[in-house]
Order: C-alpha cells, then structure tokens, then sequence
C-alpha cells in the first residue's frame, strides 16, 4: 500500500498472512511512519474480526487495596495500616454491585484485588461466591495469575485445584492483568514479590487446559527496553499457538503518577500507545481481539485506537479506582451511549458482549 | 455515494491528485481514517519533507470585550462584565518587558475583540508599540474579522486600513475569525461579524498587499459536512488566485462557556480525520497546522502522522480557548516541542512567521 521502501519486506509478509519475526516487531517499533503501521493493523483487524467493536456493560469490583506485593509501577496497593486501605467485607462487595444494578443493562463484574496479608483462600472464595448467589445473572471475570499464583501458595493447593474452586464458585474467565513484561529481568526489578513470568504464563495455561478462557496484557512504558516488549509479545503468542484460550490482548501504557517508579518516569506518548497498539495486532497474529481500555488510555487516544488494530474498548465500568489512584485523568465511568457513540463515530458498530465475548446486543 | 466514486476518490487521493468536492465527500463517507493519513502523510512528504515546523512565540489578547456576541465564543464578554478587560500601554509594555527576554522570539500574535469604544488608533498604536519594542520580531495581528471592524469604524476601506497597519510594522494576518465561510452557518454562530464576502474580500485585499496570511476551520458545531468540506473548497479556491495563505489551521469547537454549550466537542477521530481531509484537499497551501492549545499535546503529536508539519508555538499565555473549557496548559517550551517531533520520528524545524528556519535554534 503505502509502505517506504525498507519496510516494503514486512507490508509482503502481512498481505501474504505471514508470521512476523522478533526483528520484524524491533523494526515496527523503529517505524516512525504511524499512519502505515495503523493502516496495516486496521487491515488485518478488518480480515480476523471485521467492524464489530465489543464492549461490556460492567462493574469493577477490587475487595481489597491491602497488598503484600509492594509493586514500584502501582498506585493502588496499601499497607494495612495506611490511610486509605480497605477490605470489603461479603457485605460491602455486594453493596458496591446493587449500585451499579441501577443500571439495568448491567452484564458482568470484573473482580480483581490485592493480595491481602491476612486474607486465606476461602475469604476471597466467600466473596465470590456470595456474588454469584447474589446476582447468579452476572458474568464473573476475576483474578489474575498472579493472584491465582498467590492463592496456590497460601492454601497449598495446585494451580489447578484453585481454579476449579474458583470455577465450582462461578468464574467464567480470567483478568488479563498482572502479566506486565514477562521478563524476569523487569519482574526482579518491579515486582519481585508476585508471580514470576513463568508462574503466570502456567496460571494460564492449567486454565485453558481446563477450559477456562483467560486475557492476556502488557504493561509497558516503564523500565523495559523495545526489545522486551516484542519478546513478551511473541510469549504471549507461544502460548496462545499451544492452548488457544486467550480471548483478548489489552495493552496498558504505565501510569506513574503517585507510584515509586514515577520519580524518575514520564508518562508513554500518545504516539507510543498507539503505534505499540498496532505492533500488538500485527505481532499476535492467533488473537482475536485487541482491546484498547479507554481507562488508561483516555478516550481520544481509545477512540483512534479503533484504527489502530484494536476491535474491544472495555467497558461501563461503575466506578474504577485501581489505575485512577495513579492520576488516571479519564472518568471513573462512562455510559453505554457514550460508549456507543465512540463507537459508531468511528464508522464501526457497537455489540455489548459478556466476558466471553458473546454478543449480547448490537447496533448496527 | 457509489462504491465506484470511492473507488476513483481513494485512487486520486493515493496518488496525490486534486480532489474535486464530490470526491472529497466520498473520501469523508468511506472514513478509511488510516487510509487518508496515509495518503495526507505522503503529500505533506512532498512539500516539506520530514521537517516539522514550530517557532517561539508569544500571544497578546488586548481586550475581551466585544461588540459581536458570537455565540460560538466563550471568551468574549460585555461592557461591564467583571471577566472584561483592556490592555493599556502600560500592560502591553510589561508583556514586552517580558517578551525581550526571551531568546529568539520569532513572532507575536495579536489576536482580540471588537471592544465598543477603543478606537482604531489604540490598535495601530499596539503595533507601533511592540514594532518599537522588538524591532526584528514578526507582528503577526488581527483577523480578517478585526479589520473589517476597524474599516467600519472609521469609514476607511479594507485596504487602506491594511496599508496603515503594514507601515506601522504589521507583517502578516492570523487565521481566525473564518470560522465556516457561509452565511447560513455564519447567522447562527457569530451573526455580528464579518460576512463571508467580507472575509474573502479582506483577505484577497491583504494578499494583493504583500501581507501573506493563515486561513482556518472551526468545525463541529451546527454546520453540515457538506458545509465544512465547502469551507475547505472555498479556500482553495482563493488560494488558486493569490497564493497568498501560509498554513491553514483546522480548530476543533470547544463548547464549555459558549452559547452553543449544548453541543459536544467532537471526537478525536473526528479531529484526525479533518488534518487528514485539509491536507488533501488543500494541495496548493503549503502547510497544515496542528494546533497544539486546541487540540491537546497528544493529538497535535499524533496530527503529523496524519499530514500535520507544523505545531504552533510556544505561546507563553493563551486565553481564548482556554476560556472555553482547553485543558491544555497555556505554554510551552522549545524543548518539549522538539521532542513531540523527534518522538514522531520528523525534524524539528524552528522556524519565523515565514516559514524561514532559524538555524540557531538547532
């Protein structure tokens, strides 16, 4: 189409279907010409999943900010006695759900914590449960790997039998959260306390195995060179060629204000978002969806992302509090009209889907 | 639209071709958003290379108390008004005081409203003042709008009042006050101001003086796109005669404080969209802004992947827009600029009023 000549190599490959080499991702990220990356994406974005945009009406629901992982890129987690922490009791998760029940499209809950000093496995087991006895009409997306990796070691139970007692509680998919950059380097660095690269990629893994479907992420725009975020990519796409059960690739640009790596760390461009979005696209060949989560990126930049290889932009939301602790200058919420016309101005049509993206309305 | 006019309309766009109106309309239609940046990034390639422009400037708003009302405004207010304020000799000699100090100051921008009593004297003097001050800095001074206004102040014809305002030292005009070149639209948003004709008039009369000046959009209030793609057509239309605009300029409405407060601010694949759509439509203009203050620092950034080379400036303090609700800062720094282009992957290019590059800013 419209590519300069040194990557004219790469634009083949995309038009022919072929897999892009790590050096092919290294050189998309040395690509200044954004308009020719977003136009490859928005091509292949159009093949796989044509105009259809997903979003979900939704409620996030974070039990506790109490956390003994002391990751330097969060703004979320407390100390116990810190001003501000909180444990929800049963009580308290379903109080902040009959809220968002106000509105009554509401679809699904999007349940994801801190990992609780005192908190044994049953005590966020309760929760969940108490919040599909109580609303039984509610997806139930929940927990990250790193959280499920953490459940495995206080209760002593495998991987496997946490996920069974999570899917016995009324699971249906996993967050995509807490994978970060996959490189142990980066890990050792940020988040030395919580799951390791390996741990979390065999959180997903067992769930697949076991049929439940799982999201995968990339936190980026910190300390990680370009190289590590194509590698964390192509792990990403390893495992999806063996298992097949990642449902949607969510990109977060790192948000460091109130965390103790933003001393030293501006905030990613607008450029970076979006160009990293359409090297994700373009990269994870065997994904389907590429969500671009307004949240963290603003609507303007989640708007464009629509033409940028992403066919998801998450959802209504209630109330976030993770990513707005970190000086997330988006609403805390938006409305599903909001939503749909986002959409719609951006020439694509809107479909509402639970958290196995199953449609449950469109607007064509 | 037939997909055999869209087909035509994408294959004169890819190959640089001018676009006819019905062409354009089936580009809008087909809203290929990376498409159009492809093809308006191309072209922009084929005018200024990988160069992006900026320059070191400052901004003097003299008064906010205007006449016109426009509904479209949020930055104007009445005589009386506890908001209203004027500049007088004194103020703007401390903006100059300030102004000197800044190193390589390119240009000032004198963009105000059309005040009930102060005469057309206390403009020309203005100029005469800041000439005084910064005799090698570009005065780049009132819209269209503004001497219209002046010329019905004092019963003097456009050009005259262009000629006095080039002898005391006025050397270009900005962009502003075309808002969208019809009368239908024109009524309803600022019905007190220049006409259309009378835009167009001044403009061709500034143009035939040697005094080059902008042109501009303000889009997504109350016009149809049919309109605004009309608006773009009209100034390349004049464009073809004199030659005359420098850079033309697509401004978003904003619609916090205004009359029009209602409407919401479009999109930003809207806003990209129409960076896309000018650069291609006006081929005979060589530069397409994006600026920074009214689309935020993200956008403009991302606005030279889609046929943008140019940022603005620095400013120092911008009070229109941010009247209307801009959260943008009011200033900037060289440095941050050159990044947001270097980041872009474009050279950073410092440059006059005339687009002339000030080589040491490198």
């Amino acid at each position: 189409m419209l590519a300069t000549v040194e990557y004219k190599d790469i634009e083949e490959k995309i038009e022919r279907g072929e897999r892009l080499s790590r050096e092919d991702g290294i050189r998309l990220f040395n690509c200044s010409n954004i308009a020719w990356l977003g136009a490859m994406a928005d091509k292949v974005r159009r093949e796989k999943c044509g105009d259809i945009v997903y979003y979900n009406v939704n409620c996030h629901v974070n039990l506790t900010n109490i956390c003994t992982s002391h990751c330097k890129f969060c703004a979320f987690g407390k100390d116990k006695d810190s001003k501000g922490a909180y444990a929800f009791s049963v009580e308290q998760a379903l109080a902040v759900v009959w809220d968002a029940k106000k509105d009554p499209n509401l679809a699904g809950l999007h349940v994801v914590s801190g990992l609780h000093p005192d908190w044994t496995f049953e005590d966020y087991l309760e929760r969940l449960q108490a919040l599909h006895d109580e609303f039984p009409e509610l997806y139930l997306k929940g927990f990250t790997g790193v959280e499920i990796t953490h459940f495995s070691k206080i209760s002593g139970l495998s991987i496997q039998e946490v996920l069974k007692k999570l899917q016995a509680a009324g699971l249906k998919s996993i967050a995509g959260g807490g994978a970060e950059i996959l490189s142990d380097r980066i890990r050792g660095e940020l988040c030395p306390k919580k799951a390791t690269a390996e741990e979390w990629l065999e959180v997903a893994r067992t769930a697949h195995k076991l049929g439940i479907k799982t999201n995968a992420s990339m936190l980026y725009g910190h300390i990680e060179t370009l190289e590590e975020r194509v590698d964390h990519l192509i792990k990403l796409r390893d495992l999806q060629d063996e298992t097949g059960g990642f449902q949607t690739f969510i990109c977060f640009p790192f948000l460091p204000k109130n965390t103790e790596l933003g001393q030293s760390i501006k905030q990613t461009s607008m450029w970076d978002d979006l160009r990293t979005m359409a090297i994700s696209r373009l990269m994870l060949d065997n994904f389907k969806n590429i969500k671009a989560y307004w949240v963290m990126l603003t609507i303007p930049v989640a708007q464009v992302a629509l033409s940028f290889g992403a066919n998801d932009i998450d959802g209504t939301i209630h109330k976030e509090t993770i990513l707005h602790d970190a000086g997330a200058t988006s609403p805390t919420s938006l409305s599903e009209d909001h939503i749909i016309k986002i959409i719609r101005d951006a020439g694509r049509i809107p479909a509402a889907c639970d958290c196995n993206f199953n449609i449950l309305r469109r607007f064509d | 639209m037939t997909e055999e006019e869209i087909k035509n309309a994408r294959a004169k766009a890819e190959q640089g071709e001018r676009l006819s109106f019905q062409d354009a309309l089936a580009l809008y239609e087909d809203n290929d958003l990376l498409f159009l940046a492809s093809c308006a990034r191309k072209l922009k390639e084929k005018k200024s290379g990988k160069n992006v422009y900026y320059n070191v400037n400052r901004h003097i708003n003299l008064t906010n108390i205007c006449t016109s009302g426009c509904p479209l405004c949020a930055f104007q207010c009445e005589e009386g008004d506890k908001r209203g304020y004027v500049m007088e000799t004194e103020d703007i000699a401390k903006v100059l005081a300030d102004a000197q100090k800044v190193k390589n100051l390119g240009e000032i921008h004198i963009v105000s409203a059309l005040h009930p009593t102060k005469d057309f004297d206390y403009y020309l003097n203005v100029v005469r003042q800041v000439k005084a001050a910064l005799p090698d800095v570009d005065i780049k001074a009132f819209t269209p709008v503004e001497v219209v206004h002046f010329s019905q102040m004092t019963g003097k014809p456009v050009r005259e009042i262009l000629e006095i305002l080039q002898e005391a030292g006025l050397s270009s005009l900005p962009g502003g006050g075309a808002e969208i070149l019809n009368d239908r639209v024109r009524k309803k948003i600022c019905p007190k101001k220049a006409t259309t004709d009378q835009w167009i008039a001044t403009i061709k009369t500034a143009h035939e003086l040697g005094i080059r000046t902008n042109c501009s959009i303000m889009y997504g209030h109350i016009e149809t796109i049919e309109e605004r793609l009309q608006h773009l057509f009209t100034l390349r239309d004049i464009q073809d005669e004199t030659g005359g605009f420098q850079a033309f300029i697509a401004f978003p409405f904003h619609p916090a404080n205004t009359q029009l407060s209602h409407l919401k601010r479009v999109g930003s694949w809207e806003d990209m969209k129409m960076i896309a759509m000018s650069r291609l439509i006006l081929d005979n203009i060589d530069h397409v802004k994006a600026f920074w203050i009214m689309l935020t620092t993200p956008l403009a950034q991302l606005a030279l992947g889609f046929g943008a080379d140019d940022l603005d400036g620095t400013i120092g303090e911008e009070k229109i827009i941010h009247e209307a609700g801009a959260k943008t800062g009011t200033g900037t720094t060289r440095e941050r600029l050159r990044a947001l282009i270097t980041e872009a992957g474009m050279i950073p290019v410092e440059r006059d009023t005339f687009y002339h590059p000030i080589k040491e800013a490198e």
